[in-house]
């Protein structure tokens, strides 16, 4: 097997996801395309040399649609031989997209990729692009859908994380989030986003509040009574539960991920490529793999997939050096920690979706480039990158630096 | 055409009245559907007709299906393909209507419901008569089914898809006004006048296409998962649906799937996915328990079907209550309601005004919303006496009475009551679990003494048992059965034995719950379980609402009764552990259960303590099994023992006395759809697991040995409709 390496890593910052967002007035491909270029200039990359472009997108619908990966490749001016796709594995997308581009490599049928994703969800809001998973009567109804923040509180209920609990972990995120911007971690990936007249548009993620308190948190209301009591969802959780009594509300838009606008790009190649080509190999992908689990409660996937990658790689958890697991609601990763038994020093440690925004797309490319960044700050080897994912799965991949 | 008057006048007008022979109402006989398709073609063909009116020769427009019939498709197992064939009939026979070419308008003279109003809409215009006892609806869900005739197709079209779905899905009927204001009928007139302007629309104004065959057409509201209000109505449509039926009934789930397939397609491949839909739904057992207790079998129980012939029907116009309590004011307000004078009768004046305050502050919350003047209140109020005199009963047909549940007490009235009462009155009791034989001891005339078996509250359940004892003759069982029709209740007939039918079977529901608990099953998995088996509360929170107090006291005189012959069960450890803690059940504030003030109730927490969980949980499906299967084969039991005597009974006593499921069809008909030899194997399973209360009677075993069941197919009438 080709072994794929990581030659670099660009991500746009993260923007407020609303009409007052910093990035609201550009197009998606206009995002998308700004990142893949900068990837190329300032690898000074022969983009006719790419074999493919793909990227993950979970709304591909309206101006993210028909194949916006192939639209951005034509609007950053790549070569024209360069060809795109766009691939959907809703959360994980990002991430999918880079662990696909690997794939092509590895199995020998590529030299050079680029994988990563995009979602500008100021202008294609979640769920513009419908579904029978949630929608069609009769999907819906065998595998009782419920919403995903649903599914979070159950796994709080069911493990007895209470309100102060999954409030703690949000106000770390928020801090090592701060400290993160502060100190300039992640300087080295992301790029200035701009207009077409060469003004910044945005230079820094702009969802975080950095000095946010318990105190704070506590004042916000929980985000799915109304959904879970007046829309039905508590007690079709509770059909596929039935061993809780009631469901406790404790995820609010304070201990869950922000809403954000934001692309990221992974150039992977072999080894051969990278040297033809004069690049510097930063990690090799060890491995990757995704996983189903029970779709109702659908939050549960992160542990179970990252054992899968393990094995496959014959690693254990003591192998890995750092985690990075996204942050879509505080339980879910207050669950991975306690079923992988993984020290909170060790998972997220420049903060995650709660303080920076979850582009539902990019993010798995992006915390991928995050976690590469922090390997090289503290000069450790081994990170494992995770998300939850709609419909019961999970997605993970291991990278090692060479 | 034996069931449509066919007429067509001087201006080219035909008008079709329908009138279906030698039935009440008109309902979809195969004469009609025949006769249907013939209208049809003949409206069609015939050059000289300009359009056409469909009316109703009866006073109501016309209801749909003819139940026995669709118990009859199930029970005869029919192919799919053979009964979608002829479920077919209707659906073409209306399509053709619709595009036959020429205006075509339903007069609605009165109710429409089903089939009946499937029709009317499949005319091109619709004029409803103002007439205050008509109602529209498609209530097939009630019966396990969908509408059949294009109802789920056309209403959504023509009121869009959310109004619509409320209605399908739920069955509900709307008064003609209503239908006008959500848009599925065009016009209202005075009654009399409707199939004149109906004509003159047809003459006038008719417009031969509907909107859905028009070019462009749009269903109002949108269609289809591009439409974010529609993702939302289906979304949160079916989230709601699941909550209101537990996944047990299948017809609210294919009604949505119906509709949500069904609306971005063309007309003629729209019916079609209806039509599979509702062929499915007849082939499911859910429709077939339901229209076979619910409407075929409580029908012939209210029109008392168990009524001795011999004595002659006997009015009641005078009833005596002794005991003004909960039971007895119930009972009291039920029995006024009706226009009986009611005798209501205490030991203290105090206690029996008490008891009619109980029906004063009922009436004061109809007249407060609406549903009755001050007038009728105070007339129906004025039919309750209060009293201390014994005196007073000198002139009742009928003595109930309704006092604690201790047999001394018990005999002290009834002596006193028969003192004074005609010789010709009869005296029943309103116990739940004493033996009637035994009581009737203290009676002077043990042939006119029987036990009436209400339910709390009396206003609102719909179930009375009665109780046969050893000696109780016919003139008896006819007056209480004819009473029970008078109060508008529908009657189970039962012979004595501890518990008689119902508070039997209901004990060991209770019981199996709290013997879970004894084991270390988690109480919130009991509970919820119990629930989503259709239960409508479990069996630990509706011990709490009997109180533990009363479990305590019938399982203390039981075993006081039965000495050596009583089996004990885990459950009785836990009763006496609570009653101990003085955890009494939901009036005392504490029970199983928390009881916040302004709070939700909640499980105590207290019980893991008492009962540690046990580390191996059971499945939610063994939970289910265990609280099913052990009502149903008490029930056997009760066959068995000749308690209860026609399988109709116990199916109707267990739905509408305690609650079992309605989807089963009942604790029997549940056997019959588990099928009985796979029943008496999971039987034996769980007889070997959990104890000798899963054992099933050897009678059950030879029945299912023969290929037997509860019900005969002759009981079923096997007629098949031709639709």
């Amino acid at each position: 097997m080709t072994n794929a390496y990581i030659y670099d890593h660009v991500r746009s910052p993260r923007g407020r996801g609303r009409a007052n967002g910093s990035l609201h007035e550009i197009t998606p491909v206009d995002l998308a395309s700004q990142v893949l270029a900068s990837l190329r200039d300032r690898n000074d990359l022969d983009t006719s040399k790419l074999d493919d472009v793909i990227l993950g997108c979970t709304a591909p619908v309206g101006e993210q649609g028909s194949c916006i990966a192939r639209t951005a490749v034509l609007n950053a001016d790549f070569a024209e031989n360069v060809p795109g796709k766009q691939l959907n594995r809703f959360c994980a997308s990002g991430l999918e997209a880079v662990n696909t581009a690997a794939a092509q490599i590895m199995a020998g049928q590529s030299d050079l990729t680029i994988g990563g994703g995009i979602e500008h969800m100021s202008r294609i809001p979640m769920g513009s692009d419908s579904g029978a998973m949630h929608a069609d009567p009769a999907i819906a109804y065998k595998t009782y859908f419920v919403p995903q923040g649903i599914g979070a509180d159950l796994i709080a209920t069911m493990q007895g994380f209470s309100r102060e609990d999954v409030d703690a972990y949000a106000v770390e995120s928020q801090k090592r989030a701060a400290n993160a911007w502060e100190k300039g971690y992640f300087d080295n990936s992301v790029i200035a986003i701009k207009d077409h007249i060469g003004m910044t548009l945005l230079d820094k993620d702009e969802h975080l509040r950095p000095g946010t308190t318990a105190e704070d948190l506590a004042g916000l209301k929980a985000a799915f009574v109304i959904p879970g009591q007046q829309g039905g969802f508590d007690a079709v959780a509770l059909q596929k539960y039935p061993q809780v009594e009631a469901i406790n509300h404790v995820h609010t838009g304070g201990n869950s991920s922000g809403i954000v606008d934001g692309a990221a790009a992974v150039l992977l190649g072999s080894e051969a490529m990278g040297k033809a080509l004069g690049l510097k190999r930063r990690a090799r992908i060890r491995g990757f793999s995704s996983i189903g689990t029970d779709p109702t409660i659908m939050l549960t996937g992160p542990a179970p997939s990252a054992e899968k990658v393990l094995s496959r790689c014959g690693m254990t958890t003591k192998d890995i050096d750092l985690f990075e697991l996204n942050e879509a609601f505080a339980a879910v990763v207050m669950l991975f920690m306690q079923r992988l038994d993984i020290p909170h020093d060790k998972i997220n440690v420049n903060g995650g979706a709660i303080a920076l925004g979850h582009p539902l797309g990019a993010t798995g490319a992006m915390i991928l480039g995050t976690v590469l960044d922090e390997l090289e700050r503290r000069d450790l080897n081994t990170a494992l990158i995770n998300l939850c994912v709609g419909g019961g799965m999970g997605t993970a991949t291991i990278i090692e630096r060479v | 055409m034996k069931t449509i008057d066919y007429r067509v006048d001087t201006d080219g007008v035909a008008v079709l009245t329908i009138n279906v022979p030698d039935k009440p109402m008109n309902v979809m006989t195969p004469d009609f559907l025949a006769d249907l398709k013939e209208a049809v073609a003949r409206i069609t063909n015939d050059a000289n007709v300009k359009g056409a009116v469909i009316t109703s020769g009866k006073d109501a427009f016309m209801a749909g299906a003819d139940l026995k019939d669709l118990v009859a498709t199930f029970d005869q197992r029919t192919d799919a393909a053979e009964v979608y064939g002829w479920c077919r009939g209707l659906q073409q026979s209306l399509r053709k209507l619709e595009t036959c070419g020429k205006p075509v308008a339903a007069a609605i003279n009165g109710t429409a419901l089903g089939g009946g109003l499937e029709i009317c809409l499949a005319c091109h215009y619709r004029v409803a008569a103002n007439n205050p006892k008509a109602v529209f609806g498609l209530p097939e869900v009630q019966v396990g089914l969908l509408p059949g005739g294009g109802g789920t197709q056309r209403l959504p079209r023509l009121i869009g898809i959310e109004p619509a779905l409320q209605l399908i899905t739920q069955g509900k009927h709307v008064k003609p006004g209503e239908a006008v204001e959500l848009g599925f009928v065009d016009k209202l007139v005075e009654p009399g006048t409707e199939i004149d302007i109906a004509r003159t629309w047809v003459l006038e104004e008719g417009d031969p296409e509907q909107p859905w065959d028009k070019k462009g057409f749009k269903v109002p509201g949108g269609a289809g998962l591009m439409n974010p209000s529609v993702i939302q109505t289906f979304m949160v449509g079916t989230s709601l649906l699941q909550k209101m039926t537990n996944h047990n009934y299948p017809a609210p789930i294919a009604i949505m799937s119906a509709v949500y397939e069904g609306t971005v397609l063309p007309m003629d491949t729209a019916l079609d996915v209806e039509t599979k839909y509702f062929v499915s739904m007849l082939m499911n057992p859910v429709s077939r328990n339901m229209t076979r207790t619910l409407f075929i079998n409580k029908g012939a129980a209210d029109k008392l079907v168990r009524r001795p012939r011999g004595p002659e029907k006997r009015v009641v116009t005078q009833l005596g209550i002794l005991g003004a309590g909960m039971m007895g004011a119930g009972v009291a307000f039920v029995s006024a309601r009706a226009g009986m004078q009611v005798v209501l009768l205490d030991t203290t004046q105090e206690q029996a005004d008490k008891g009619k305050d109980y029906s004063r502050n009922l009436l004061q919350k109809r007249v407060e919303k609406g549903r009755m003047t001050t007038e009728e209140a105070r007339v129906l109020l004025e039919r309750i006496h209060p009293t201390t005199d014994y005196e007073d009963l000198r002139d009742c047909e009928l003595v109930i009475e309704a006092v604690f549940e201790d047999r001394a007490i018990k005999a002290d009235v009834t002596a006193k009551a028969e003192a004074v009462m005609a010789d010709d009155a009869i005296f029943a009791s309103n116990t739940s679990t004493l033996p009637i034989t035994g009581l009737a001891e203290a009676s002077k005339r043990p042939k006119q003494f029987i036990g009436i078996h209400f339910f709390s509250p009396v206003d609102k359940m719909p179930l009375v048992e009665v109780i046969l004892g050893k000696e109780t003759a016919d003139v008896a069982t006819a007056q209480a059965l004819d009473y029970i029709q008078q109060i508008r209740k529908t009657p189970i007939v039962v012979n004595d034995s501890r518990g008689f039918y119902t508070s039997r079977v209901f004990g060991v529901f209770s019981r199996e719950g709290i013997n879970m608990l004894a084991e270390g099953v988690k109480p919130a998995l009991i509970e919820n379980v119990a629930r989503h088996a259709g239960m409508p509360v479990g069996p630990l929170a509706v011990t709490d609402e009997v109180s533990i107090e009363l479990s305590h006291h019938v399982m203390t005189q039981t075993k006081k009764d039965l000495g050596d012959q009583y089996i004990a069960s885990p459950a009785d450890a836990v009763i006496e552990k609570l009653m101990d803690l003085g955890r009494k059940g939901k009036k005392a504030g504490k029970g199983f259960y928390e009881y916040p003030q302004g709070g939700r109730k909640h499980l105590w927490s207290g019980l893991t303590d008492l009962y540690p969980r046990a580390s191996e949980q059971p499945s939610a499906d063994e939970v289910r099994k265990r609280i099913l299967y052990v009502q149903a084969i008490e029930t056997v039991r009760c066959m068995d023992e000749g308690v209860v005597m026609h399988p109709a009974d116990a199916d109707i006593g267990s739905i509408f006395g305690w609650g079992f499921p309605p989807y089963t069809g009942g604790t029997l008909s549940f056997i019959e759809t588990e099928g009985l030899a796979a029943f008496v194997a999971e039987a034996d399973r769980l007889t070997e697991k959990y104890g000798a209360r899963f054992s099933v009677p050897d009678s059950l075993r030879k029945m299912a040995e023969n290929n037997e069941t509860f019900y005969s197919s002759a009981e079923n009438t096997p007629r098949r409709s031709a639709a």
